[in-house]
Protein backbone atom coordinates (compact mmCIF):
# COMPACT_ATOMS: atom_id res chain seq x y z
CA UNK A 1 0.00 0.00 0.00
CA UNK A 2 2.88 2.47 0.75
CA UNK A 3 5.02 1.25 -2.11
CA UNK A 4 1.73 1.91 -4.18
CA UNK A 5 1.49 5.51 -2.77
CA UNK A 6 5.06 6.62 -3.46
CA UNK A 7 5.00 4.93 -6.89
CA UNK A 8 1.89 6.88 -7.42
CA UNK A 9 3.26 10.32 -6.26
CA UNK A 10 6.67 9.96 -8.02
CA UNK A 11 4.88 8.99 -10.94
CA UNK A 12 2.80 12.38 -10.66
CA UNK A 13 6.33 14.35 -10.20
CA UNK A 14 7.18 12.74 -13.19
CA UNK A 15 4.39 13.68 -15.38
CA UNK A 16 4.35 17.54 -14.34
CA UNK A 17 8.17 17.76 -15.18
CA UNK A 18 8.66 15.37 -18.05
CA UNK A 19 5.60 17.71 -19.41
CA UNK A 20 7.86 20.47 -18.58
CA UNK A 21 10.84 19.28 -20.32
CA UNK A 22 9.04 17.79 -23.26
CA UNK A 23 7.74 21.24 -24.32
CA UNK A 24 11.00 23.06 -24.09
CA UNK A 25 12.84 20.16 -26.13
CA UNK A 26 10.27 19.94 -28.47
CA UNK A 27 9.98 24.00 -29.68
CA UNK A 28 14.06 24.35 -29.44
CA UNK A 29 14.72 20.98 -31.65
CA UNK A 30 11.89 22.25 -33.51
CA UNK A 31 12.37 25.88 -33.29
CA UNK A 32 16.03 26.25 -33.77
CA UNK A 33 16.83 24.74 -37.15
CA UNK A 34 13.88 27.28 -38.32
CA UNK A 35 15.80 30.24 -37.34
CA UNK A 36 17.25 32.09 -40.57
CA UNK A 37 19.06 34.90 -40.63
CA UNK A 38 16.71 36.68 -42.61
CA UNK A 39 14.23 36.54 -39.57
CA UNK A 40 16.82 39.38 -38.26
CA UNK A 41 16.28 41.94 -41.01
CA UNK A 42 15.38 45.43 -40.12
CA UNK A 43 12.30 45.71 -41.98
CA UNK A 44 9.62 43.28 -42.15
CA UNK A 45 8.10 41.99 -45.42
CA UNK A 46 6.04 39.08 -46.53
CA UNK A 47 9.03 37.43 -47.58
CA UNK A 48 11.33 37.38 -44.93
CA UNK A 49 8.86 37.74 -41.78
CA UNK A 50 11.21 39.15 -39.69
CA UNK A 51 11.00 38.75 -36.22
CA UNK A 52 13.45 41.58 -35.09
CA UNK A 53 10.83 44.74 -35.32
CA UNK A 54 9.01 42.42 -32.71
CA UNK A 55 11.73 41.92 -30.91
CA UNK A 56 12.93 45.66 -30.59
CA UNK A 57 8.85 46.08 -29.90
CA UNK A 58 9.08 44.32 -26.83
CA UNK A 59 12.18 45.30 -25.63
CA UNK A 60 10.69 49.09 -25.55
CA UNK A 61 7.48 47.95 -24.16
CA UNK A 62 9.30 45.73 -21.12
CA UNK A 63 11.31 48.98 -20.89
CA UNK A 64 8.35 51.58 -20.70
CA UNK A 65 6.48 49.44 -18.57
CA UNK A 66 9.06 49.01 -15.87
CA UNK A 67 8.98 52.87 -16.14
CA UNK A 68 5.87 53.33 -14.85
CA UNK A 69 5.30 50.06 -12.75
CA UNK A 70 8.36 50.07 -10.80
CA UNK A 71 8.29 53.25 -9.10
CA UNK A 72 4.44 52.65 -8.02
CA UNK A 73 4.97 48.86 -7.13
CA UNK A 74 7.42 49.60 -4.87
CA UNK A 75 5.97 53.14 -3.58
CA UNK A 76 3.08 50.83 -2.36
CA UNK A 77 5.53 48.27 -0.73
CA UNK A 78 6.85 50.41 1.14
CA UNK A 79 3.28 51.89 2.47
CA UNK A 80 2.40 48.59 3.04
CA UNK A 81 5.15 47.18 4.77
CA UNK A 82 6.94 50.17 6.49
CA UNK A 83 3.90 52.49 7.59
CA UNK A 84 1.23 49.46 8.25
CA UNK A 85 -0.12 50.21 11.93
CA UNK A 86 -2.82 47.22 13.23
CA UNK A 87 -6.06 47.12 11.62
CA UNK A 88 -5.89 49.83 8.99
CA UNK A 89 -8.81 49.59 6.69
CA UNK A 90 -6.83 51.37 3.79
CA UNK A 91 -4.21 48.71 3.56
CA UNK A 92 -6.41 46.19 3.95
CA UNK A 93 -8.42 47.69 0.85
CA UNK A 94 -5.10 48.14 -1.05
CA UNK A 95 -4.17 44.40 -0.07
CA UNK A 96 -7.44 43.25 -1.47
CA UNK A 97 -7.18 45.59 -4.62
CA UNK A 98 -3.25 44.23 -5.33
CA UNK A 99 -4.74 40.83 -5.03
CA UNK A 100 -8.08 40.92 -7.27
CA UNK A 101 -6.13 42.48 -9.58
CA UNK A 102 -3.40 39.20 -10.47
CA UNK A 103 -7.11 37.55 -10.95
CA UNK A 104 -8.19 39.59 -13.48
CA UNK A 105 -7.66 37.56 -16.76
CA UNK A 106 -5.00 39.36 -19.56
CA UNK A 107 -8.06 39.63 -22.04
CA UNK A 108 -9.97 41.83 -19.59
CA UNK A 109 -7.24 43.92 -19.27
CA UNK A 110 -6.98 43.92 -22.95
CA UNK A 111 -10.82 45.14 -23.13
CA UNK A 112 -10.26 47.77 -20.35
CA UNK A 113 -7.33 49.09 -22.06
CA UNK A 114 -9.08 49.28 -25.41
CA UNK A 115 -12.36 51.17 -24.05
CA UNK A 116 -9.73 53.59 -22.00
CA UNK A 117 -7.04 53.99 -23.70
CA UNK A 118 -7.33 53.55 -26.71
CA UNK A 119 -11.10 54.61 -27.50
CA UNK A 120 -11.70 57.17 -24.86
CA UNK A 121 -8.47 58.58 -24.19
CA UNK A 122 -7.60 58.29 -28.42
CA UNK A 123 -4.77 57.01 -28.15
CA UNK A 124 -5.22 54.19 -31.30
CA UNK A 125 -3.49 51.02 -31.28
CA UNK A 126 -0.28 52.51 -29.46
CA UNK A 127 3.18 51.85 -27.59
CA UNK A 128 1.35 54.37 -25.01
CA UNK A 129 -1.87 52.60 -24.62
CA UNK A 130 -0.15 49.00 -24.42
CA UNK A 131 2.59 50.42 -22.14
CA UNK A 132 0.41 51.35 -19.58
CA UNK A 133 -2.15 48.55 -19.78
CA UNK A 134 0.84 46.11 -19.05
CA UNK A 135 2.32 48.49 -16.42
CA UNK A 136 -1.26 48.12 -14.76
CA UNK A 137 -0.83 44.56 -15.65
CA UNK A 138 2.42 43.89 -14.07
CA UNK A 139 1.57 46.33 -10.75
CA UNK A 140 0.32 43.23 -8.61
CA UNK A 141 3.59 41.14 -9.33
CA UNK A 142 6.02 44.24 -8.36
CA UNK A 143 4.05 45.21 -5.17
CA UNK A 144 4.25 41.09 -4.00
CA UNK A 145 7.71 40.62 -4.68
CA UNK A 146 8.40 44.48 -2.57
CA UNK A 147 6.48 43.47 0.19
CA UNK A 148 8.00 39.79 0.68
CA UNK A 149 11.47 41.29 0.30
CA UNK A 150 10.91 44.01 2.41
CA UNK A 151 9.25 41.88 5.24
CA UNK A 152 12.22 39.95 5.25
CA UNK A 153 14.30 42.34 5.84
CA UNK A 154 15.77 41.57 9.63
CA UNK A 155 13.92 44.90 12.32
CA UNK A 156 17.23 45.41 13.57
CA UNK A 157 18.20 47.28 10.94
CA UNK A 158 15.48 49.53 11.12
CA UNK A 159 15.80 50.15 14.79
CA UNK A 160 19.85 50.71 14.33
CA UNK A 161 19.13 53.20 11.85
CA UNK A 162 16.32 54.92 13.78
CA UNK A 163 18.71 54.87 16.79
CA UNK A 164 21.40 56.17 14.67
CA UNK A 165 19.04 59.39 14.40
CA UNK A 166 17.80 58.70 10.85
CA UNK A 167 14.39 59.30 9.84
CA UNK A 168 11.77 56.76 8.26
CA UNK A 169 12.84 58.00 4.95
CA UNK A 170 16.09 57.74 5.73
CA UNK A 171 15.87 54.62 6.77
CA UNK A 172 14.14 53.19 3.64
CA UNK A 173 16.02 54.37 1.35
CA UNK A 174 19.46 53.52 2.68
CA UNK A 175 19.02 50.79 4.86
CA UNK A 176 15.85 48.74 4.27
CA UNK A 177 16.16 49.08 0.56
CA UNK A 178 19.60 47.72 -0.27
CA UNK A 179 19.10 45.21 1.49
CA UNK A 180 15.54 44.37 0.11
CA UNK A 181 17.21 44.67 -3.46
CA UNK A 182 17.44 41.08 -4.91
CA UNK A 183 13.59 40.29 -4.31
CA UNK A 184 12.62 43.75 -5.24
CA UNK A 185 15.15 42.78 -8.24
CA UNK A 186 13.69 39.17 -8.95
CA UNK A 187 9.83 40.66 -8.91
CA UNK A 188 11.05 43.42 -11.54
CA UNK A 189 12.43 41.03 -13.65
CA UNK A 190 9.59 38.44 -13.12
CA UNK A 191 7.21 41.17 -14.47
CA UNK A 192 9.47 41.73 -17.37
CA UNK A 193 8.93 37.74 -18.18
CA UNK A 194 5.33 38.68 -18.05
CA UNK A 195 5.09 41.17 -20.41
CA UNK A 196 7.14 39.41 -23.02
CA UNK A 197 4.61 37.02 -22.69
CA UNK A 198 1.91 38.68 -22.73
CA UNK A 199 -0.39 38.69 -25.97
CA UNK A 200 -4.37 38.88 -25.05
CA UNK A 201 -3.67 42.19 -23.29
CA UNK A 202 -1.71 43.90 -25.80
CA UNK A 203 -3.68 42.78 -28.85
CA UNK A 204 -6.38 45.50 -28.67
CA UNK A 205 -4.40 48.41 -27.14
CA UNK A 206 -0.43 47.56 -28.85
CA UNK A 207 -2.40 46.77 -32.16
CA UNK A 208 -0.43 44.13 -34.00
CA UNK A 209 1.32 46.07 -36.81
CA UNK A 210 4.53 44.71 -38.07
CA UNK A 211 6.92 47.73 -37.86
CA UNK A 212 9.19 49.45 -35.56
CA UNK A 213 7.10 51.88 -33.30
CA UNK A 214 7.93 55.42 -34.45
CA UNK A 215 6.29 57.32 -31.19
CA UNK A 216 4.56 56.26 -28.22
CA UNK A 217 1.35 56.86 -30.18
CA UNK A 218 2.38 54.21 -33.24
CA UNK A 219 1.39 50.43 -33.08
CA UNK A 220 3.75 47.55 -33.03
CA UNK A 221 3.70 43.85 -32.05
CA UNK A 222 6.12 42.00 -29.49
CA UNK A 223 7.37 38.63 -30.10
CA UNK A 224 4.49 36.64 -28.26
CA UNK A 225 2.11 38.76 -30.41
CA UNK A 226 4.01 37.97 -33.56
CA UNK A 227 3.91 34.39 -32.86
CA UNK A 228 0.16 34.41 -32.07
CA UNK A 229 -0.36 36.11 -35.48
CA UNK A 230 1.66 33.59 -37.56
CA UNK A 231 -0.08 30.63 -35.62
CA UNK A 232 -3.61 31.74 -36.50
CA UNK A 233 -2.68 32.73 -39.77
CA UNK A 234 -1.24 29.11 -40.53
CA UNK A 235 1.12 30.25 -43.30
CA UNK A 236 4.57 30.40 -41.39
CA UNK A 237 4.58 27.12 -39.23
CA UNK A 238 8.38 27.83 -39.03
CA UNK A 239 8.68 31.43 -38.13
CA UNK A 240 6.37 30.41 -35.80
CA UNK A 241 8.49 27.97 -34.19
CA UNK A 242 11.71 30.46 -34.40
CA UNK A 243 9.91 33.01 -32.63
CA UNK A 244 9.24 30.45 -30.09
CA UNK A 245 12.72 29.33 -29.60
CA UNK A 246 13.57 32.99 -29.08
CA UNK A 247 10.60 33.59 -26.64
CA UNK A 248 11.66 30.42 -24.60
CA UNK A 249 15.37 31.55 -24.43
CA UNK A 250 14.63 34.73 -23.21
CA UNK A 251 12.12 32.94 -20.42
CA UNK A 252 15.02 30.79 -19.07
CA UNK A 253 17.29 33.28 -18.92
CA UNK A 254 14.71 35.84 -17.07
CA UNK A 255 13.85 32.97 -14.97
CA UNK A 256 17.74 31.60 -14.03
CA UNK A 257 18.32 35.02 -13.46
CA UNK A 258 15.13 35.97 -10.75
CA UNK A 259 16.03 32.43 -8.98
CA UNK A 260 19.37 33.58 -8.69
CA UNK A 261 18.52 36.83 -6.90
CA UNK A 262 15.76 35.09 -4.61
CA UNK A 263 18.28 32.71 -3.37
CA UNK A 264 20.83 35.73 -3.06
CA UNK A 265 18.07 37.11 -0.73
CA UNK A 266 17.23 34.34 1.53
CA UNK A 267 20.76 33.82 2.30
CA UNK A 268 21.76 36.89 3.11
CA UNK A 269 18.87 37.51 5.78
CA UNK B 1 21.48 61.11 7.17
CA UNK B 2 19.72 63.47 8.97
CA UNK B 3 21.34 64.60 12.32
CA UNK B 4 19.27 66.98 14.22
CA UNK B 5 21.35 69.92 14.62
CA UNK B 6 19.13 73.40 14.34
CA UNK B 7 15.39 74.45 13.63
CA UNK B 8 15.68 74.95 9.80
CA UNK B 9 16.84 71.18 9.09
CA UNK B 10 14.80 69.72 11.57
CA UNK B 11 11.67 71.60 9.49
CA UNK B 12 13.46 70.23 6.12
CA UNK B 13 13.25 66.51 7.27
CA UNK B 14 9.90 66.76 8.35
CA UNK B 15 8.89 68.20 5.13
CA UNK B 16 10.71 65.13 3.24
CA UNK B 17 9.23 62.83 5.99
CA UNK B 18 5.92 63.73 5.72
CA UNK B 19 6.06 64.57 1.26
CA UNK B 20 7.90 61.28 0.83
CA UNK B 21 4.82 59.55 3.08
CA UNK B 22 2.31 60.60 0.78
CA UNK B 23 3.87 59.98 -2.13
CA UNK B 24 3.76 56.48 -1.22
CA UNK B 25 0.40 56.39 -0.24
CA UNK B 26 -0.88 57.62 -3.56
CA UNK B 27 0.94 55.31 -4.99
CA UNK B 28 -0.72 52.70 -2.94
CA UNK B 29 -4.10 54.10 -4.10
CA UNK B 30 -3.32 53.19 -7.46
CA UNK B 31 -3.81 49.67 -7.14
CA UNK B 32 -7.27 50.44 -5.95
CA UNK B 33 -7.90 53.32 -8.57
CA UNK B 34 -7.20 50.51 -11.41
CA UNK B 35 -9.98 48.12 -10.06
CA UNK B 36 -11.87 50.91 -10.04
CA UNK B 37 -11.78 51.87 -13.29
CA UNK B 38 -11.60 48.03 -14.86
CA UNK B 39 -14.80 47.25 -13.55
CA UNK B 40 -16.42 50.61 -13.98
CA UNK B 41 -14.82 50.87 -18.02
CA UNK B 42 -15.76 47.13 -18.41
CA UNK B 43 -19.43 47.44 -16.71
CA UNK B 44 -20.44 50.78 -18.42
CA UNK B 45 -19.86 49.46 -21.56
CA UNK B 46 -21.43 45.94 -21.32
CA UNK B 47 -24.22 46.52 -18.74
CA UNK B 48 -26.47 48.70 -21.32
CA UNK B 49 -26.75 45.92 -23.88
CA UNK B 50 -27.25 43.19 -21.43
CA UNK B 51 -30.05 45.32 -20.11
CA UNK B 52 -31.63 46.16 -23.63
CA UNK B 53 -31.28 42.78 -24.58
CA UNK B 54 -32.11 41.02 -21.63
CA UNK B 55 -29.98 39.70 -18.60
CA UNK B 56 -31.34 35.79 -18.77
CA UNK B 57 -31.93 36.20 -23.03
CA UNK B 58 -27.84 36.74 -22.94
CA UNK B 59 -26.73 34.48 -20.68
CA UNK B 60 -28.77 31.28 -21.33
CA UNK B 61 -29.75 32.17 -24.86
CA UNK B 62 -27.91 29.29 -27.04
CA UNK B 63 -27.95 30.94 -29.77
CA UNK B 64 -24.42 33.27 -31.02
CA UNK B 65 -25.47 34.52 -34.28
CA UNK B 66 -24.53 37.90 -34.65
CA UNK B 67 -24.34 38.22 -38.31
CA UNK B 68 -27.95 37.36 -38.78
CA UNK B 69 -31.13 39.63 -38.98
CA UNK B 70 -32.05 40.01 -36.16
CA UNK B 71 -28.61 39.00 -34.48
CA UNK B 72 -29.20 36.50 -31.78
CA UNK B 73 -26.50 37.11 -28.81
CA UNK B 74 -27.01 33.95 -26.39
CA UNK B 75 -23.96 33.59 -24.78
CA UNK B 76 -24.76 30.15 -22.63
CA UNK B 77 -22.51 27.88 -25.27
CA UNK B 78 -19.55 30.17 -24.01
CA UNK B 79 -20.78 29.94 -20.56
CA UNK B 80 -20.78 26.45 -20.72
CA UNK B 81 -17.54 26.24 -22.92
CA UNK B 82 -15.28 28.09 -20.22
CA UNK B 83 -17.10 25.56 -17.55
CA UNK B 84 -16.55 22.45 -19.11
CA UNK B 85 -12.61 23.23 -20.12
CA UNK B 86 -12.20 24.20 -16.56
CA UNK B 87 -13.70 20.94 -15.28
CA UNK B 88 -11.58 19.35 -17.69
CA UNK B 89 -8.57 21.30 -16.40
CA UNK B 90 -9.34 20.30 -12.88
CA UNK B 91 -10.04 16.45 -13.05
CA UNK B 92 -6.77 16.54 -14.88
CA UNK B 93 -4.48 18.63 -13.61
CA UNK B 94 -5.33 18.66 -9.46
CA UNK B 95 -4.37 15.39 -8.67
CA UNK B 96 -1.21 15.67 -10.72
CA UNK B 97 -0.41 18.76 -9.40
CA UNK B 98 -1.39 18.23 -5.82
CA UNK B 99 0.82 14.88 -5.76
CA UNK B 100 3.91 16.88 -7.28
CA UNK B 101 3.47 19.60 -4.31
CA UNK B 102 3.11 16.59 -2.42
CA UNK B 103 6.48 15.29 -4.00
CA UNK B 104 8.46 18.65 -3.39
CA UNK B 105 7.52 18.77 0.07
CA UNK B 106 8.06 15.61 1.35
CA UNK B 107 9.78 13.14 -0.78
CA UNK B 108 12.48 14.92 -2.78
CA UNK B 109 15.71 15.76 -1.16
CA UNK B 110 17.38 19.14 -1.34
CA UNK B 111 19.95 18.41 -3.73
CA UNK B 112 16.58 18.14 -5.93
CA UNK B 113 14.52 19.87 -4.52
CA UNK B 114 16.72 23.00 -5.36
CA UNK B 115 16.63 22.31 -9.00
CA UNK B 116 13.11 21.40 -9.12
CA UNK B 117 11.55 24.21 -7.51
CA UNK B 118 12.99 26.26 -9.72
CA UNK B 119 11.73 24.31 -12.77
CA UNK B 120 7.98 25.03 -11.36
CA UNK B 121 8.60 28.63 -12.16
CA UNK B 122 9.59 28.38 -15.05
CA UNK B 123 6.60 26.56 -15.96
CA UNK B 124 4.70 29.90 -14.78
CA UNK B 125 6.69 31.46 -16.50
CA UNK B 126 6.28 29.76 -20.22
CA UNK B 127 4.31 32.20 -21.82
CA UNK B 128 0.54 31.24 -22.96
CA UNK B 129 1.27 31.38 -26.64
CA UNK B 130 4.00 29.06 -26.23
CA UNK B 131 1.69 26.04 -24.40
CA UNK B 132 -0.76 27.32 -26.98
CA UNK B 133 1.35 26.61 -29.82
CA UNK B 134 3.03 23.46 -28.54
CA UNK B 135 -0.75 21.82 -27.82
CA UNK B 136 -1.67 22.70 -31.72
CA UNK B 137 1.54 21.67 -33.61
CA UNK B 138 1.81 18.45 -30.82
CA UNK B 139 -1.24 17.83 -28.68
CA UNK B 140 -3.60 18.20 -31.31
CA UNK B 141 -2.17 15.75 -34.45
CA UNK B 142 -1.93 12.95 -31.61
CA UNK B 143 -6.35 13.33 -30.64
CA UNK B 144 -6.97 14.15 -34.17
CA UNK B 145 -5.58 10.52 -35.07
CA UNK B 146 -7.02 9.07 -31.61
CA UNK B 147 -10.96 10.40 -32.21
CA UNK B 148 -10.57 11.60 -35.87
CA UNK B 149 -12.31 15.19 -36.77
CA UNK B 150 -9.81 18.21 -36.61
CA UNK B 151 -8.37 16.86 -33.23
CA UNK B 152 -9.31 21.01 -32.05
CA UNK B 153 -12.02 20.26 -29.12
CA UNK B 154 -12.90 19.49 -25.46
CA UNK B 155 -10.32 16.51 -24.81
CA UNK B 156 -7.42 18.59 -26.41
CA UNK B 157 -8.75 21.99 -24.40
CA UNK B 158 -8.66 20.08 -21.46
CA UNK B 159 -5.27 18.77 -21.72
CA UNK B 160 -3.80 22.14 -22.66
CA UNK B 161 -5.11 23.93 -19.18
CA UNK B 162 -4.56 20.79 -17.18
CA UNK B 163 -1.30 21.78 -17.51
CA UNK B 164 -1.42 25.13 -18.11
CA UNK B 165 -2.87 25.16 -14.23
CA UNK B 166 -0.37 22.64 -12.91
CA UNK B 167 2.34 25.67 -11.72
CA UNK B 168 -0.30 27.57 -9.81
CA UNK B 169 -1.68 24.59 -8.36
CA UNK B 170 1.15 22.96 -7.51
CA UNK B 171 3.57 26.24 -5.68
CA UNK B 172 0.53 27.04 -3.34
CA UNK B 173 -0.55 23.34 -2.26
CA UNK B 174 2.99 22.42 -1.51
CA UNK B 175 3.22 25.81 0.70
CA UNK B 176 0.14 24.14 2.39
CA UNK B 177 1.77 20.92 2.89
CA UNK B 178 4.88 22.75 3.91
CA UNK B 179 2.81 25.01 6.78
CA UNK B 180 1.31 22.09 8.64
CA UNK B 181 3.04 21.57 11.48
CA UNK B 182 5.62 19.10 11.60
CA UNK B 183 4.49 17.17 15.13
CA UNK B 184 1.52 15.98 12.95
CA UNK B 185 3.42 14.32 11.01
CA UNK B 186 5.65 13.02 13.62
CA UNK B 187 2.89 11.77 15.46
CA UNK B 188 1.82 9.64 12.99
CA UNK B 189 5.41 8.30 12.72
CA UNK B 190 5.72 7.61 16.68
CA UNK B 191 2.39 5.58 16.01
CA UNK B 192 3.78 3.72 13.82
CA UNK B 193 2.54 4.79 10.31
CA UNK B 194 4.62 4.57 7.51
CA UNK B 195 6.11 7.64 5.89
CA UNK B 196 3.40 7.83 3.06
CA UNK B 197 0.28 6.69 5.35
CA UNK B 198 1.23 9.82 7.82
CA UNK B 199 1.45 11.94 4.81
CA UNK B 200 -2.10 10.84 3.30
CA UNK B 201 -4.02 10.64 6.10
CA UNK B 202 -2.97 13.04 7.84
CA UNK B 203 -0.78 16.05 6.84
CA UNK B 204 -2.65 16.14 3.15
CA UNK B 205 -5.85 16.21 5.40
CA UNK B 206 -4.38 19.23 7.58
CA UNK B 207 -3.27 21.34 4.17
CA UNK B 208 -6.60 20.65 2.87
CA UNK B 209 -8.29 24.01 2.97
CA UNK B 210 -4.27 25.94 1.06
CA UNK B 211 -4.90 22.77 -1.37
CA UNK B 212 -8.42 23.87 -1.98
CA UNK B 213 -7.51 27.12 -2.41
CA UNK B 214 -4.84 26.64 -4.78
CA UNK B 215 -7.57 24.98 -6.88
CA UNK B 216 -9.43 27.83 -6.61
CA UNK B 217 -7.23 30.14 -7.87
CA UNK B 218 -6.65 27.34 -10.74
CA UNK B 219 -10.15 27.67 -11.69
CA UNK B 220 -9.16 31.40 -11.86
CA UNK B 221 -6.41 30.45 -14.38
CA UNK B 222 -8.45 28.19 -16.43
CA UNK B 223 -11.56 29.97 -16.87
CA UNK B 224 -9.58 33.40 -18.13
CA UNK B 225 -6.84 31.60 -20.63
CA UNK B 226 -7.37 33.08 -23.88
CA UNK B 227 -4.79 33.03 -26.51
CA UNK B 228 -3.71 29.79 -25.90
CA UNK B 229 -7.21 27.79 -25.93
CA UNK B 230 -8.28 29.48 -28.86
CA UNK B 231 -5.51 27.84 -30.70
CA UNK B 232 -6.94 24.35 -29.67
CA UNK B 233 -10.17 24.42 -28.49
CA UNK B 234 -12.25 24.46 -31.98
CA UNK B 235 -13.88 27.47 -31.48
CA UNK B 236 -17.26 27.00 -32.68
CA UNK B 237 -19.83 29.41 -30.96
CA UNK B 238 -22.63 26.72 -30.75
CA UNK B 239 -23.72 24.41 -27.42
CA UNK B 240 -21.09 21.85 -26.49
CA UNK B 241 -22.21 18.49 -27.99
CA UNK B 242 -19.51 16.22 -26.76
CA UNK B 243 -15.71 15.54 -25.80
CA UNK B 244 -14.55 15.07 -29.20
CA UNK B 245 -16.41 18.17 -30.41
CA UNK B 246 -14.86 21.80 -30.78
CA UNK B 247 -15.90 24.61 -27.88
CA UNK B 248 -15.89 28.11 -27.79
CA UNK B 249 -15.14 30.11 -24.33
CA UNK B 250 -15.96 33.26 -23.39
CA UNK B 251 -12.44 34.69 -23.41
CA UNK B 252 -11.95 33.49 -26.70
CA UNK B 253 -15.34 34.80 -28.07
CA UNK B 254 -13.94 38.41 -27.41
CA UNK B 255 -10.56 38.03 -28.85
CA UNK B 256 -12.12 36.24 -31.77
CA UNK B 257 -14.35 38.72 -32.91
CA UNK B 258 -13.35 41.98 -30.65
CA UNK B 259 -11.40 42.48 -34.20
CA UNK B 260 -14.28 43.31 -36.75
CA UNK B 261 -17.26 44.00 -33.99
CA UNK B 262 -19.26 46.74 -34.46
CA UNK B 263 -22.44 48.59 -32.75
CA UNK B 264 -24.56 45.91 -30.59
CA UNK B 265 -21.86 42.76 -31.57
CA UNK B 266 -19.29 44.67 -30.04
CA UNK B 267 -21.50 45.49 -26.94
CA UNK B 268 -22.23 42.26 -26.58
CA UNK B 269 -18.53 40.84 -26.55
CA UNK B 270 -18.02 44.01 -23.94
CA UNK B 271 -21.19 42.31 -22.25
CA UNK B 272 -19.57 39.14 -22.24
CA UNK B 273 -16.74 40.20 -20.60
CA UNK B 274 -19.01 41.82 -17.84
CA UNK B 275 -20.24 38.11 -17.48
CA UNK B 276 -16.03 37.32 -17.45
CA UNK B 277 -15.32 39.61 -14.94
CA UNK B 278 -18.07 38.22 -12.51
CA UNK B 279 -17.07 34.87 -12.65
CA UNK B 280 -13.34 36.27 -11.86
CA UNK B 281 -14.79 38.49 -8.94
CA UNK B 282 -16.61 35.34 -7.61
CA UNK B 283 -13.81 33.38 -8.02
CA UNK B 284 -11.26 35.75 -6.65
CA UNK B 285 -13.50 36.56 -3.41
CA UNK B 286 -13.61 33.17 -2.50
CA UNK B 287 -10.12 32.55 -3.05
CA UNK B 288 -8.81 35.31 -0.64
CA UNK B 289 -11.71 34.05 2.24
CA UNK B 290 -10.11 30.25 1.77
CA UNK B 291 -6.75 31.82 2.07
CA UNK B 292 -7.07 34.07 4.83
CA UNK B 293 -8.77 30.98 6.59
CA UNK B 294 -5.95 28.58 5.92
CA UNK B 295 -3.05 31.39 6.21
CA UNK B 296 -0.50 30.75 3.60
Amino acid sequence: MSKLVRYIIKISALITFGILFLIIAYILIRGIPSLKPSMFQWEYTSENVSLLPAMITTIMIVFLTLLIATPIGVFTGFYLVEYSKRDNKLIEIIRMATETLSGIPSIVYGLFGMLLFVIRLKFQYSLLAGTLTAAIMVLPLIIRATEEALLSVDNAYREASFALGAGKVTTIFRVVLPAAMPGILSGIILSIGRVIGETAALMFTLGTATGIPKGLFSSGRTLALHMYVLSTEGFHVNESYATGVILLILVLLINGLSTFLSNKLTKEN
Amino acid sequence: MTIIGNEGELVKSKFIESFMKNIFLISATMSIVAIVLICIFIFAGGLPFIEEYGLLNFILGTEWKPSDTPASYGILPMILGSLILTLGAIILGVPVGVLTATYLAKFSNKKLYKFLKPCINLMAGIPSIVYGFFALTAIVPIIRALVGGTGMNIITGSILLGIMILPTIISLSEAAIRAVPNSYYEGSIALGASHERAILSLVLPAARSGILSSIILGIGRAIGETMAVVLVAGNQARMPAGLTKGVRTMTTNIVIEMAYAADAHREALIATAVILLVFILIINGTFLILKRRSGI
